[in-house]
Parts: structure tokens; sequence; C-alpha cells
């Protein structure tokens, strides 16, 4: 859809209809094909609700370029991206956003602007920073969430961050969220109803580790250049300069870690050690491929519209497929499936539940009434929040040194607003918690 | 098909949602590994810092093999991208051992090439425990130690022996660790 939605050329000047552009959209838009929901109001409600729907975007690399581009040649007209990065010099081959003038500027302020200028009618908020720095009444404006971000704990964070939004009393507080990764020629499009289907932390399996050497083979056989790389980022580093944290981005790590490599690949005979191999492994840049990016984003936004409009089938129903892999490394292949939520998800398994407590009651007290709630009793639960420890059953030296807390006033040791999690070991499943004080 | 909004739902509603501060979903899974931590008298765990159950000092006093009367720590350092990638662990004395080099870098697959966010924390503790129990040649760190098993399992006791009082074994000065 994103493909149709591409005008052959910009609309010519003055031209009388503003849709023009969008006549392909239209088609779309406002007939009746045989997979449209039957809820679908076609038209102009769905055309406009598509315009006003606020869409969340973050991470404007590699794939972010093709999303944000795509996402504004889909018709939606408030889009918000964050990124935290600067532009460098070796995004320019790939992150077609961005010109060699932009280098050192914000992501997300140049890509804005320039997708801002191309299609017009658009307004896009960039936001340079970290999608933690934001809040829930932040997250909570947005319709649909798009990610594009190149880190597992960034999606994660996000993911849970949406889950624990969801309030069962306001269908508007469920974000869906569309997850889009790529590494070098594989890839996925994902979409996450929070609470209501597997999420990320559900699919957390789905993410290969990085492949790693056994130590004892880069310490005592190293057979290729990279494990001459790696002897020197792990143990090498450790042995002669303890002291000095390596910065991955400091050329003169970078060229002691090449030289030290270097010697060692000599040593045993292997040939091919570079600076920028040293670089590649040391930072785990996996090259990213430009088609690869296209095509996850294409999906991506494909689902975007879907699910904003309704206009076909998308991806993310409950016992609807949900995730769909693509790999392009020997031939083309994608595959799509529904990935099971994990009942005993530390993230989605339980939806956190507000909790009316007196300031001045206790810890202990807290605790004993967990065993009396009816829906599940907590004999022995361990509870903490983000920065403290509230309680642990075990291990032996952390009940020892949180059994102070027992007596103590829950308003000493939790804030209004904060969220408890509780493991009890007859649950598999975490129980959280958003502590209301009574006033 | 389910209906994801009601077509009036423009502004969002302010209600203001979940909580401001969340537990992150390594701390949850790293609660629920403790939780589930069944050590024997032989192992225990400390945290400087109970607050923090990311970081902590796991101390193992082997009952019986070749280390038997030792008490060897090991840091774990656990990062916000866990299960995903794998603990860090180190071991905080020099010691003797094929496996543990004289920085206290640890050879055991599943904490490298074979963890999987399916493992547990349960799983990396026995795992070391069993690096004291049966000490593994063919997976060599310290090249010296694993040459002398190799060669004679005597000798190579003899001079486990001799490291952990404190003595130094082919000219390296061992940190003692004898109970
Ligand atoms: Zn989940």
């Amino acid at each position: 859809m994103a493909d149709t939605a591409m005008p052959d050329s910009s609309p010519p000047l003055g031209a009388a209809d503003p849709r023009t552009r969008w006549r392909y959209l239209d088609n779309i838009l406002t007939r009746k094909g045989p997979f449209v929901d039957e809820d679908a109001i076609l038209g102009e409600p769905i055309i406009d609700r598509l315009s006003t729907m606020k869409v969340l975007f973050s991470g404007a690399g590699g794939l972010g370029c093709e999303i944000l581009k795509n996402l504004a040649l889909s018709g939606f007209k408030d889009i918000h991206v964050i990124d935290m990065d600067t532009i460098d010099v070796s995004n320019l081959n790939r992150q077609f956003l961005f010109r060699h003038v932009d280098v050192g500027r914000s992501k997300a302020a140049v890509a804005a602007e320039f997708v801002q200028k191309r299609v017009k009618g658009v307004t896009i908020t960039p936001y340079c920073g970290k999608i933690q720095d934001k809040d829930d009444e932040y997250y909570m404006q947005f319709g649909l969430v798009v990610c594009g971000l190149d880190s597992i704990e960034a999606r994660r964070w996000i993911n849970a961050t949406l889950v624990g939004m969801v309030d069962g009393e306001n269908m508007d507080s469920m974000k869906p969220l569309i997850d889009g990764g790529t590494e070098g020629f594989k890839g996925q499009a994902r979409v996450v109803l929070p609470t209501m289907t597997s999420c990320i932390e559900c699919q957390l399996d789905m993410h290969a580790p990085r492949p790693a050497v056994p130590l004892c083979t880069l310490a005592t056989i190293p057979r290729q250049p990279q494990h001459c790389i790696e002897w020197a980022h792990i143990i090498a580093w450790e042995e002669e300069r303890k002291d000095d944290t390596l910065d991955t981005d400091d050329p003169e790590h970078i060229t002691w870690l090449y030289q030290k490599a270097l010697s060692r690949a000599t040593e045993y005979g292997i040939h091919g050690v570079t600076y920028a191999m040293t670089q590649g492994v040391v930072k785990n840049i996996i090259p990213a491929i430009a088609s690869t990016n296209a095509i996850v984003a294409a999906a991506c936004c494909n689902e975007a519209f879907k699910l904003a409009t309704s206009t076909n089938p998308c991806l993310g129903f409950p016992e609807q497929n949900n995730y769909m892999m693509y790999s392009g490394d020997s031939g083309v292949y994608t595959y799509t499936f529904e990935h099971m939520k994990k009942e005993d998800c530390p993230v989605c398994g339980d939806l956190p539940k507000t909790l009316h407590l007196y300031p001045n009651s206790t810890l202990q007290e807290l605790l004993d009434s967990f065993a009396e709630r009816p829906e599940a009793q907590l004999k022995k639960p361990t509870i903490r929040t983000q920065s403290t420890s509230l309680y642990y059953q075990s291990p032996a030296s952390l009940e020892e040194k949180t059994r102070p807390n027992l007596v103590k006033k829950l308003s000493e040791l939790v804030g209004d607003g904060e969220e408890l999690a509780v493991t009890d070991p007859a649950f598999q499943v975490t129980f959280r918690f958003k502590v209301a004080f009574k006033k | 098909m389910l209906k994801l909004w009601s077509m009036q739902q423009q502004q969002a509603a302010s209600t203001p949602g979940g909580a401001k501060k969340r537990v992150t979903a390594a701390q949850l899974r790293v609660q629920k590994d403790l939780s589930e931590l069944a050590l024997g008298p032989t192992m225990k765990t400390e945290f400087p810092n109970p607050d923090d159950i990311l970081n902590f000092i796991l101390t193992i006093e082997p009952d019986e093999g070749l280390y038997n009367g030792g008490r060897f720590t090991f840091d774990f350092a656990i990062n916000q991208n866990f299960p995903h990638e794998p603990p860090k662990v180190r071991c905080r004395e020099k010691i003797y051992h094929p496996n543990i080099n004289l920085e206290g870098n640890v050879c055991l697959n599943i904490l490298r090439e074979d963890w999987k966010p399916v493992l547990n924390l349960h799983a990396v503790i026995v795992g070391l425990q069993f690096l004291f129990l049966e000490p593994n040649a063919s997976d060599p760190l310290n090249k010296i130690a694993a040459e002398d098993l190799k060669n004679s399992r005597e000798t190579f006791k003899r001079n486990v022996r001799s490291s952990m009082m404190g003595n130094s074994v082919k000219g390296e000065t061992f940190d003692r660790v004898m109970k």
C-alpha cells in the first residue's frame, strides 16, 4: 500500500483538487472492497481519522527514514518522531533523508524537516532525546506507536510502558505497537496490542543472541581475524588497561585494540585484521542492507495504515497472525505466524491493578493483605519498586537486609503512583500494582 | 472484528495512565530468578546494595573435589538487556584454574556462546559450581593450568592446593582462598 501511495510526480502547481496526490489512497479509503471490515466507515470519516490520528514513531535511523517517509505518504498527517542520535557521515549512504550539510544535527529534526517539506500538509514534530525521557501522559496522546529501534533494551522499555498504560476501563489507553527491525538481510515486522496479544517481552527469544565464540577459543586457539580482535577486546584490555573504561567511540582505544589484535594475528599466522574490522567487531556492527530496511518499513507502514483505517485485515488481533519475519539472505522468504502470548510473561502476564493503600499502614500489613486477596493468595510475597527492594523472601542475605522495611510506613517506602512488582513462589506470573494512596 | 478506536476518540483521554516509575523488565526477570534460586549450603549470595538486585556477589565454598575447603567469590553484573544478554560474571580472586584466567574471566559455555533467554541465574550458578568439581582441561582459559591438569591430575591437585594456600605456582602468586 505504501507503494501504491507513492505519487508518480508532484501534483501540478495549483492543482484544483488538493487530494490529487492521494487519489490512489482514496481508492482504498472510499471503496467497499471484499476485505474491508464491516464496521469501517469509508469516505470522509476514515480519511479524517487518518489525518488527525497522532502517530508516534521512534528511531530515525536506516529503517526509520523509510518508515517516516512511508507514514507521511500513507496519509498520516500528525506524526511525532523521537531519536536521540545525531547524523554521522557514515549514515548518508542509506539514511536518505540526510545530506552532507546535516552531519552533526539531530536525526529527528532533520528527518522531520525533510519529510515535512516534501509531503505538503503533514506535520512532523521532532524530539531529540530518549524515549525514556517521556512519561505516560505523553504516550497517551497517540493512536499508534511505530518503532524502528536498533536496541532491544529500548524496545523492551516502550513495550513495558505501553503494556503498563493499559487501563481496562478506557479502550483508548491501549496503543497498538508496530515494531520493525532489521539485521543485515533479515528483518521482522510485528504488531502488539498491549495486554491482548503476545508482547515484545513474550517474544524475547525471537531475537537471536549475538553469536559468540567460546572464551577459551579466543584465549588459546584463535582461528579467524575476528577471534584476535575479540581477544584484544575482552582479554588484553582487561589485562593491560584495567583502569580505563573502554570507549568504543574513542579512536585511541580502537587503535590500541587494533594493534593488539594485529600482533596476535601475526603470531598465529592469521590474515585480515583491519582497523575497520576492529571497529565492526567491537561495536558489533552488522552491515545495514537498504533493501531489507525498505521491505520491513513497507510492511510496518501497511500495518499502521490498515490498523488506522480497517480497510484490510491486519496483523495483531488476538488469535491471528501477529509476526512477519523476512529473510533475504538465500532467496527471499517470508513467514507470518501467530506468536502466542506467554501466560507467565513478566510484563504482560498480569495487568497492573490500582492498589488503594493507607500511607500510614506498614509494609508488613500490606504483605498480610496480599495473603487474603481473593483472586490470588500470595502467601510468600516478594515485593519491589523500580528503585527499592521492599521485601525479599529469598535469598537469605536479601531477606535479612530488607526485613527492617517491614515495620516502616508505606509512605516512607513508596511514592503515590509508583509501581509495585510482586512475585510469589506459588505463582509463575509477576503481579503488578499501581499505588494510589488513600487521602 | 474488535474495534480498536471509537470513532469519536480524537483528543486522547487525559486521565493519567499507569505508574510513573515502572519496575523494568530486567528487574522483573531477576526478581523471578532470585525467588526460584535454591542454593545449597555451599553457596550464598550477598547484595552490597540491597535495592540493586542486578549486581551481587556469589560465594561458592566447595565441599568436595580439588577445590574443597576454599571460598571463591564472583561478581555478578546484570544489565537491562537481561535475559537477552547473559549476566557478566567475574571471579574476584586470583586463582589457579584451567577455566578461569588470572583476571577472573570465566570460560563457561552458558555465560557466552550457549546463553539463551530461557536459561536463568540458577543455571549459571550451578554451572560455576560445577567448574570447581570438574575443572575442564579441554576448554582452557588458563593454558598453563590446563596443561598441568592434562599431564598429571596428581601434580595439578598439589598445585591447586598450594595456590589455594596463597603460594606461588609456576611463577604466579595466587590469592589465599582457604576458609
Ligand atoms: Zn508479554
